[in-house]
């Protein structure tokens, strides 16, 4: 056991899949010499070559593209797309084709390619570093969509995703990068795809979040039981695609109250599906209304602190919320 | 290879008489592009080499070893239809058995693909080239510069081949580039460029053969223009009426890559009119066979429409977590050096 932040495992994670694997690569812009942004590959090009750590041009439909050939041809690419905003160029390699090649070939052909893109906001990324896409990418039968938020979860699902045999997106909240620290286990391990976790017991009410908004729901629970003797139930979801909605209904049967918190616009966000799901599926075991929370519906989160601090749900925002919740 | 065009030739004729007759609702032409594609295709190895056609490029998958039964299989939508048991429209090709990448209808979204698998080939030291067709629309689109340019990059083993029909769809060259070949495109992205006539089977062969060559043996992609002719609309569902002339088309169809290779082998004292006759009478006689058995060969089973979402694990990928060995995920097992340094198996 190792406490790291979130980056550093990870950093430590890929590392150890390239040592274990020659299959694996890593290929993105500013990955080699720069060792990434982030510097999540920091020191790869001199451990792994430049074949198995590739710089590539600024251009994220072929960093997909290519990748989705690479897999097709045994390899197992791990592609960086720096900031997920900068991922919408290859919309259509990852919906048309990616997500699609097991399907339309009847199971002939696989893509078991991972793509990493950091998201979300609080860091003054403004418009076009500070975007939640998983929405998008949500909605797409054949993609895998994954939202890890604790470095243990980072790790498990990291070695999940190069070794799942279809594609994966793997989302990493930037802002919990150095923010979140955690114990992570040396040995390799993997924590399945499509299974939500229970953070944090309780009985009075359900509260479901993922990425940093999952850190401020722990925060604001931790709250409510000293302040007020509430105890609330908090599931991470970790899985977007495919939603593991079981692991949710079973918290929410047992609670009868449900909050739904997530930071993309809050109109047909990942928490709409899910606050859908729950109104469907239990409305008989509900004591409360489905509460949702979200961005406001503009188009991104704007630069200036008092602009950012508006769009993103604040700790106290949650916290108000959930008191209200627990007493209805 | 007169015999490959020749198949090409029919079979389109007969998917388009079922679609008139309304036996297959879609389907999309090859005729007039026998000879760049099946010249083109030639050179390459079964078995080693991969290719990723394009939609109108029924004469290549024929080459790569697709046969008459396995065109009217897609053609009709049925289970058994090798490219993807008649979940795609006909015509979008793919068979991993045969090397043949499964496509989409996006255009252009197979390039880097293509550059992708080269990459992987290259990094694994096969003595393998991956070939990549596309048409001249295809060379507006931004994946067709990425992955060209990616080609270049890294000298990849690799041969882009562009059908150039004169059209996208309805839009002409003159709109679609203000270059006179797309060939010259190659010098931007560090390779060379070559223009041939599309038409001219032997001459598309040769160029081929000298690029697959050059590619399998270190130096790197080429650009291979085929200059050529759609004789029908862009599908069955297009009509060319509202964008090109009769007499343009008829004037086009003097050029007939089947009937000028006819004229060369009959100037060679290889064949004859009346062998030539004779060969397409059984060529006609064989696909007229096979659009039968496709006929009757069974339909999906509707509820399958839910399988291969997600692979099961393990199924079919060959992965296995973390044991070091370098694999290819199915097929041929292909032993590679380790690349790089500090990459031990």
């Amino acid at each position: 056991m190792t406490e790291k932040n979130v980056i550093q495992t990870i950093h430590d994670t890929l590392w150890d899949s390239m040592k274990a694997d020659d299959r694996v690569l890593i290929m993105g812009e500013d990955v080699g010499a720069r060792g990434g942004v982030f510097r999540a590959t920091a020191g790869f090009l001199d451990e792994f070559g430049e074949q198995r750590v590739i710089d590539t041009p600024l251009a994220e439909s072929s960093i997909v593209g290519c990748a989705i050939g690479m897999a097709m041809h045994g390899l197992l690419p791990v592609a960086e797309i720096q900031f997920a905003d900068f991922i919408h160029p290859a919309f259509d390699q990852l919906v048309s084709e990616a997500a699609r090649i097991r399907y339309r070939s009847a199971g002939d052909w696989d893509c078991p390619i991972v793509v990493r893109a950091p998201y979300g906001g609080g860091v003054h990324g403004a418009l076009y570093h500070s975007q939640s896409i998983e929405a998008f990418y949500g909605h797409v039968p054949g993609l895998k969509v994954v939202v890890p938020s604790t470095p243990y979860d980072v790790k498990g699902i990291l070695i999940a995703s190069i070794n799942d045999p279809d594609p994966v997106l793997f989302l990493e909240h930037k802002k919990t990068y150095r923010l979140i620290k955690g114990e992570v286990p040396d040995e390799a391990y993997e924590v399945p795809i499509g299974k939500a976790d229970v953070k944090r017991e309780g009985e009075d009410l359900t509260v479901i979040a993922y990425g940093l908004m999952l850190h401020q729901a722990l925060e604001a629970a931790n709250r409510l039981e000293e302040e007020e003797g509430f105890g609330a139930e908090v599931v991470d979801v970790r899985t977007i695609a495919p939603l593991d909605k079981e692991t949710i209904f079973d918290s929410v049967r047992r609670t009868g109250k449900a909050m739904v918190i997530y930071e993309d616009n809050r109109t047909f966000g990942a928490g709409a599906e899910i606050s859908a799901s729950i109104a469907e599926e239990l409305m008989f075991d509900l004591d409360a209304p489905v509460v949702r929370i979200g961005g406001p519906d503009i188009p991104a989160m704007p630069y200036s602190t008092p602009l950012e601090h508006f769009y993103l749900p604040d700790t106290e925002a949650i916290y108000e919320r959930l008191r209200e919740l627990a007493k209805f | 290879m007169y015999r490959t065009m020749l198949t090409a030739r029919l079979c389109d004729e007969a998917q388009f008489r079922l679609n008139r007759q309304g036996k297959a609702p879609f389907v999309v032409p090859v005729s007039g592009h026998e000879g760049c594609q099946i010249g083109s295709t030639w050179p390459f190895e079964k078995g080693k080499d991969v290719f990723l056609p394009y939609y109108r490029d029924m004469g290549i998958c024929l080459v790569a070893g697709m046969t008459a039964r396995d065109v009217f299989l897609g053609v009709f939508g049925k289970r058994d239809d090798p490219s993807s048991g008649g979940r795609q429209m006909p015509a979008h090709w793919g068979s991993r058995r045969l090397g043949i990448v499964t496509g989409s209808s996006p255009i252009a979204t197979q390039i880097p693909h293509a550059a992708g698998i080269a990459y992987a080939m290259k990094l694994k030291n096969e003595a393998a080239v991956v070939g990549c067709w596309f048409g001249d629309g295809a060379t507006s689109e931004g994946d067709w510069h990425e992955g060209l340019n990616f080609s270049g990059i890294h000298k990849l083993p690799i041969v882009w081949y562009c059908e150039n029909n004169k059209y996208a769809i309805s839009v002409p060259l003159s709109k679609q580039m203000a270059v006179k070949d797309v060939a010259m495109r190659a010098e931007a992205y560090g390779f060379e460029g070559v223009v041939v006539d599309g038409n001219d089977v032997l001459g598309c062969y040769d160029a081929s053969k000298r690029a697959v060559d050059k590619a399998r043996s270190g130096g790197g992609p080429t650009l291979i223009e085929m200059k050529t002719y759609r004789f029908h609309p862009h599908t069955s569902d297009d009509d060319d009426r509202t964008y090109r002339t009769r007499e343009e088309v008829d004037e086009a169809k003097r050029n007939d890559p089947i009937i000028l290779f006819g004229n060369y082998l009959k100037e060679q004292g290889l064949t004859d009119d009346e062998e030539i006759e004779k060969l397409r009478g059984e060529v006609k006689g064989q696909v007229d066979a096979e659009v039968d058995a496709a006929w009757s060969a069974p339909d999906p089973e509707p509820e399958t429409a839910l399988e291969y979402v997600f692979g099961r694990s393990g199924q079919g990928t060959g992965f296995k977590l973390l044991e070091g060995a370098l694999q290819t995920t199915g097929g041929e097992a292909t032993p590679a050096e380790p690349p790089g340094e500090g990459a031990k198996s």
